[in-house]
C-alpha cells in the first residue's frame, strides 16, 4: 500500500530562556494509505507536538516530514486537524462552522457548498444548519466538527484527544460513530489518546511513546478477532485484554 | 407557552413568592424615592436647611420650566450628549483599532506597553488646559478631552482581550492554512465582541466625565457649563436641577448600551 506519512528521523526542540527541552528524539515512522493508527504514551510526552509537526504548523528541529511523498513545508489541504474540544464557533450557524475552512482556503463556491450540505446530510446534521452551536448536544457538536474537517477533502486526519471532553457514555456513542464515518470516507487517520482501549479498539496499529523525549517504545499491530468490526465489537474480542494489559505495563504508569 | 392548569400548587406559590418579591423591590425604590425628594422640600420649607445654597425640589422644577421655555434647556443637554456620544463611539472606535495593531505587532506592544501604564495612571483631566490651548475652546476640545479619558482603557482593555483569545480555536484555524488577517476576521474580532460592548459601557461614563470637566473649562453650552455658570453666580437651584438632569442622560445612554449589549449577545 501507499505510503502517506514518512516520518525520518524528526527531532523537536522547544526553546525558553529558562533552557531547551528535547520534546521527540529522532522518530521514525511510516502511516500507510487508509490505515488508522493510535499513538499512546505518558501524558506530557509530546504526542500532541507531533501532530502539531505533521500537520506543518510546528517545522521539526531536525529530520524530514513527508506527505505523499512531498516534504511538509506549512499547513495543506491535505490534513484535516481534529482537537480535544470541537471549537466550534458560538456566534456562527452549524452550516457557517462547517464552511470555515473551505472560507480560508478560498475553494468556498456552489459545488463545494453544496458538498458540505451533503455531509451535514448525510450524517444526520442538515436539520441542525442554521442552528447555533449552543443548541446542539456534545456529541452533535463533535461530528460537526468532524464534518468541518471532512469538508476541506483531507486525505489525512490528525486527532488530537478529540473525544477526551465529552462523558464516557458520549464518548464510547461517538469514537463509534466518527470512526464509521471515516471509514466510509475512506480516510486515512492518526489519533493521539491516552485511553489504551479507545487507541485499541478503533486502530489498525498502536505505536507506543516513552516519555519526554518521546522515542518509539513499541508498535502493536492490532488484530481482533470480531465480526462486523466496529470499535464497539472489538472491545468484546478475545485478544483485548491481552493488548491492553501490555500496553498498560508499557506505560509504565507511577502515580 | 404553558397552560397555567399545567402547574402544581407548590409552581404557583413559587412563582407568587418571586412576583412579589420582584414588587416588593420596586416598591421600596420607589418609596425612597420620592421619600429623598418629598424630605428635601419639606426642609427646605420649613427652613431646616437653608434653600438658596441647598435649593429645593420645587425651585429646580420652576428652573427646569424657565429653561425650557426658552428652550436653552434642551440646547445645553443636547450639547452634552451629542459630545458625550461622539466621544465614546470615537474613543471606543480608535481605542479598538489601535489594539488590532498591537495585536497585529508583538514587538510595538511590548514597545509601547510602559507608555501605556503611565497614561493609563494619569488623570487626563490634568491635560484639560493643554488640549484648550492647543486647539482652541470649541466643542472639539471638549470632544477630544472626552476621547482621551476614554480611549487608554479601551486600548487596554480591548488588546487584552484579544491576547486573551482561546490558542487552540486559532490553532484550527492555522491547520486551515489560515493567514493573520484571516484569524483576526474570524475568530479575534467576533469572539471578542462582549469584550468590545463591556469597553462601551464603559466608555460611557469615562467620556461623561471628559465632556463635563472640558464644558467647566471652556464652553458656553451644555450642562458643564451650566454647572459652573449656575456655581459661579450662586444659582443653586441650576445647578442641581443640571446635576439631576445629567444622572438622567447617562442613565439613558448607560441603558441604552445595555440594549445594544442584549441585541449583538441575542445575534452571537
Amino acid at each position: 500500500m501507499e505510503k502517506i506519512v514518512e516520518m525520518q528521523n524528526v527531532s523537536m526542540n522547544y526553546h525558553s530562556l529558562g533552557g531547551e527541552t528535547q520534546a521527540i528524539k529522532s522518530l521514525s515512522f511510516d502511516i500507510l494509505d487508509g490505515e488508522f493508527v493510535s499513538i499512546v504514551g505518558p501524558s506530557g510526552c509530546g504526542k500532541s507536538t507531533l501532530l502539531s509537526l505533521i500537520s506543518g504548523i510546528l517545522k521539526p528541529s531536525k529530520g524530514r516530514i513527508l506527505i505523499k511523498n512531498e516534504e511538509v513545508k506549512g499547513p495543506s489541504k491535505n490534513i484535516g486537524y481534529m482537537l480535544q474540544k470541537d471549537h466550534l464557533f458560538e456566534w456562527r450557524t452549524i452550516i457557517k462552522n462547517v464552511i470555515i475552512g473551505l472560507e480560508i482556503q478560498g475553494t468556498l463556491n456552489k459545488e463545494t457548498y453544496k458538498s458540505a450540505e451533503k455531509l451535514l446530510k448525510e450524517y444526520g446534521l442538515y436539520e441542525f444548519k442554521n442552528y447555533y452551536p449552543k443548541q446542539l448536544s456534545g456529541g452533535m457538536r463533535q461530528r460537526a466538527a468532524l464534518i468541518r474537517t471532512l469538508t476541506a477533502n483531507p486525505d489525512l486526519l490528525l486527532l488530537d484527544e478529540p473525544f477526551s471532553a465529552l462523558d464516557y457514555q458520549t464518548r464510547l456513542a461517538i469514537s463509534e460513530e466518527i470512526w464509521l464515518i471515516i471509514k466510509k470516507e475512506k480516510k486515512t487517520a492518526i489519533l493521539v489518546t491516552h485511553d489504551i482501549s479507545e487507541a485499541i479498539s478503533m486502530s489498525d496499529r498502536v505505536i507506543v511513546l516513552t516519555k519526554r523525549p518521546a522515542e518509539i517504545k513499541s508498535v502493536y499491530d492490532i488484530v481482533l478477532t470480531c465480526e462486523n468490526k466496529t470499535p464497539i465489537t472489538c472491545r468484546e474480542a478475545p485478544e483485548f485484554r491481552y493488548y491492553f494489559n501490555s500496553i498498560w505495563k508499557e506505560l509504565d504508569v507511577h502515580v | 407557552m404553558y397552560d397555567k392548569t399545567d402547574f402544581s400548587q407548590e409552581h404557583i406559590n413559587y412563582i407568587k413568592s418571586h412576583k412579589s418579591f420582584k414588587r416588593a423591590v420596586s416598591f421600596t425604590r420607589i418609596i425612597i424615592f420620592i421619600t429623598i425628594f418629598f424630605v428635601w422640600e419639606i426642609a427646605a420649607n420649613l427652613q431646616w436647611i437653608d434653600p438658596f445654597i441647598m435649593s429645593q425640589p420645587s425651585r429646580m422644577l420652576k428652573t427646569v420650566i424657565t429653561l425650557s421655555k426658552d428652550g436653552s434647556l434642551f440646547l445645553h443637554t443636547g450639547v452634552t450628549l451629542y459630545e458625550t456620544i461622539v466621544g465614546f463611539v470615537l474613543g471606543t472606535v480608535l481605542g479598538t483599532i489601535i489594539a488590532i495593531i498591537l495585536w497585529w505587532s508583538n514587538f510595538l506592544a511590548k514597545v509601547l506597553d510602559p507608555y501605556l501604564v503611565v497614561l493609563n495612571a494619569l488623570p487626563k483631566t490634568a491635560l484639560g488646559p493643554v488640549i484648550l490651548v492647543w486647539i482652541g475652546g470649541t466643542t472639539k476640545s471638549i470632544i477630544v478631552m472626552a476621547l482621551l479619558v476614554s480611549i487608554i482603557v479601551t486600548i487596554i482593555s480591548v488588546y487584552s482581550g484579544f491576547s486573551n483569545c482561546d490558542e487552540d480555536k486559532i490553532k484550527l484555524l492555522k491547520t486551515f492554512g489560515a493567514n493573520k488577517r484571516q484569524i483576526l476576521k474570524l475568530v479575534v474580532l467576533p469572539s471578542n465582541i462582549p469584550a468590545i460592548i463591556s469597553a462601551l459601557k464603559i466608555n460611557v461614563g469615562l467620556s461623561l466625565v471628559g465632556v463635563i470637566v472640558g464644558e467647566f473649562l471652556v464652553s458656553k453650552e451644555g450642562l458643564g457649563f451650566l454647572i459652573i455658570y449656575g456655581g459661579q453666580v450662586f444659582k443653586m437651584d441650576m445647578v442641581m436641577m443640571s446635576v439631576i438632569i445629567l444622572a438622567i442622560a447617562a442613565a439613558l445612554l448607560y441603558l441604552s448600551v445595555l440594549w445594544i449589549e442584549k441585541k449583538v449577545t441575542k445575534m452571537m
